[in-house]
């Protein structure tokens, strides 16, 4: 054990495996069949959705549901230009249009913590997406709307690299001086300020940030879906599952929610494919005795084991 | 001209005495329980699909199942709020923490209530007729069940609110929700007073779903809509006011049936107008501090 561990040290085994991982995805669709490419698509997609959640909500613990607003702005993004511009510059587009979103809906929320500032952010993307419904019922007299395809394989890899750059960002904010005033404004908000913190600021471009990603997210999915609607692209879901995720697997680590997100989004997929009629009950259930019994996510749980191992290492020496 | 103001008022008078009594039982259990119960539409979806199955297989009239269905949800939340949100409240490190955990803790309660309710009632879209015998008012037509709605909410909200207000245990209740810590030194056996408040926000549910069920369509996925408009009820009145959410509630079936005269697809987007300016200018509601 002791070598091994020596090894775990001495190579900085983590990164190692990152490594591995990267190339392992880079890779996947030459030799993965075609459902493992879309279901990973999936989880990717989930996984940015809820470490961007995490930019803002992690550190400065204040809940936003306004994630369906921002995916969804994404989504229509590309319903909309689909066919007129290159995909890479719609996807930009999309992220800069929720980006905007993200700045305007922050300034108007500052005044606002805790259970209102939660409830703000749901009713703001459910006001999206019943104006858009009524605009769409009765300007443009199609409730849905058709979006172009894209191969799944390069759909994959667009997704693949925005879950890059956006871990690079997550890591990049996580140890700079804009990350610790993110932290002390979760702690005491007060202090942060008197400690010459542009709490304002550092609060609303933050909120930004994680808004973009969310929006280049959606404006690819979009090609996945190919038929979308408001309902659809502003599913209240979208904005509750990330909050879960990180939740399920802890946010005290980058990995947390990364990993939170890629198993609840595979137990899903597994429990709508193989219990398509039981599927929301066994979730539900999962849910509430992860809260119960996993207070601190999946990440809590695996140092809880660590610290239990050296322990008894220890005792044995 | 008069008939038109007569159906808009009288209408939104009945949509408004529902939402006042769904708004009171979510603004009981977050206001004092401090449980944003996210599936306090589910419980109104049990109560309106109870009364349905009451009514179509054993002819048992709807008003009886508002005496059926209200304590039976009583129960039901009493015990998820003794095993589930208790111990909840016991293991977290404060109350914030709580505030987070309960809403996730609710919503998987959402999902568990709402797939049940699939499997036993399928995904179709229910309904039924009771009493739907034309009543003249002043020119303006409207169904006997709808009038007996509204006469129900008014009578369950004023009893409601004469409960709280009067009664030892409502003092208790009021008690709890201005300072847990000082009820509990006075004596007020804090975590049962919990547990009641979370049961009778259920047993509002109990008693707005029959309601529903009498003048509505339902379907198992219904709960959701209900929800969010006790939401926007509660931050209407004021978060935690009892008498506020009642209030409220009228004052938003008032709107919604304003709004519906004009374009009756609007009316969801003027709620959360409404919602969105009154956190902006005015957060704390109209009745609060």
């Amino acid at each position: 054990m002791d070598i091994i561990g020596g090894i775990f040290k001495r190579f900085r085994v983590p990164r190692l495996i990152i490594l591995i991982l990267l190339i392992l995805l880079a890779t996947l669709p030459l030799y993965a069949p075609g459902y493992t490419v879309i279901l990973l698509t999936a989880i990717l997609m989930y996984i940015i959705l809820t470490v961007s959640w995490t930019i803002f909500s992690g550190p400065t613990r204040y809940i936003s549901l306004a994630s369906a607003a921002f995916f969804g702005v994404g989504v229509y993004t590309m319903a909309i230009l689909g066919k007129a511009l290159p995909l890479a510059a719609i996807i930009s587009i999309g992220a800069l249009v929720s980006f905007i979103l993200a700045l305007f809906i922050g300034f108007l929320t500052l005044r606002l913590r805790g259970m209102y500032f939660i409830i703000f952010t749901f009713g703001i993307s459910e006001l999206i997406k019943h104006s858009l419904l009524w605009w769409e019922t009765n300007m443009t007299g199609t409730v849905g709307r058709w979006v172009v395809r894209v191969d799944h394989d390069q759909v994959y890899y667009i997704m693949l690299a925005i879950f890059v750059v956006l871990m690079l960002t997550a890591y990049f904010i996580r140890h700079s001086r804009f990350g610790l005033a993110l932290k002390s404004i979760g702690q005491s908000e007060e202090a942060a300020a008197h400690r010459g913190i542009n709490v304002t600021l550092v609060k609303v471009v933050a909120f930004a940030i994680s808004a973009l990603f969310m929006g280049a997210a959606g404006a690819i999915m979009a090609t996945r879906w190919a038929y979308i609607d408001p309902r659809i692209a502003f599913n209240p879901l979208l904005s509750f599952m990330p909050v879960m995720m990180a939740i399920f697997g802890g946010m005290g680590q980058l990995y947390g929610p990364v990993i939170g997100a890629a198993v609840f989004t595979y137990l899903a997929e597994i429990l709508m494919t193989r219990f398509a009629y039981y599927y929301m009950l066994i979730f539900g259930s999962v849910l509430v005795l992860a809260i119960l019994y996993l207070p601190n996510g999946l990440i809590g749980l695996l140092q809880k084991w660590r610290k239990r191992g050296t322990a008894e290492q220890q005792a044995s020496t | 001209m008069l008939t038109t103001i007569l159906d808009i008022v009288i209408g939104g008078l009945i949509t408004g005495g529902i939402y006042a009594l769904i708004a009171v039982g979510l603004s009981l259990q977050y206001g004092v329980g401090r449980v944003l119960n996210v599936s306090h539409g589910e419980f109104i979806m049990i109560g309106a699909f109870a009364t349905y199955s009451l009514y179509v297989l054993f002819g048992i009239s709807p008003l009886l199942s508002l005496v059926i269905c209200g304590p039976f949800l009583f129960i039901l939340g009493f015990l998820i709020h003794r095993t589930l949100f208790q111990r909840l409240r016991d293991t977290s490190e404060s109350i914030d923490v709580f505030e987070g955990n309960s809403l996730l803790a609710s919503f998987g309660v959402l999902f568990i209530i709402q797939n049940l309710a699939l499997i036993i009632w399928k995904a179709n879209i229910r309904g039924y007729t009771y009493l739907v015998y034309p009543v003249n008012i002043f020119g303006a037509t409207f169904t006997t069940n709808r009038l007996i709605v509204l006469l129900f909410a008014v009578v369950i909200s004023l009893g409601f609110y004469i409960f709280l207000t009067r009664t030892r245990l409502g003092k208790a209740i009021r008690a709890a929700a201005q300072d847990p810590t000082t009820a509990a030194l006075s004596g007020v056996n804090i975590k049962q007073v919990l547990a009641i408040c979370f049961g009778l926000g259920a047993l509002m549910a109990g008693f707005a779903g029959p309601l529903i069920s009498m003048i509505y369509q339902i379907t198992p996925t219904m709960g959701m809509e209900y929800t969010i408009i006790a939401i926007i009820v509660v931050v209407l009145g004021g978060l935690g006011s009892i008498t506020g959410s009642l209030i409220g509630g009228f004052i938003l079936g008032l709107i919604g049936s304003i709004v519906t005269h004009f374009d009756p697809g609007l009316s969801l987007v003027a709620y959360y107008v409404i919602f969105i300016l009154l956190l902006l200018v005015r957060p704390t509601g109209i009745m609060g501090k």
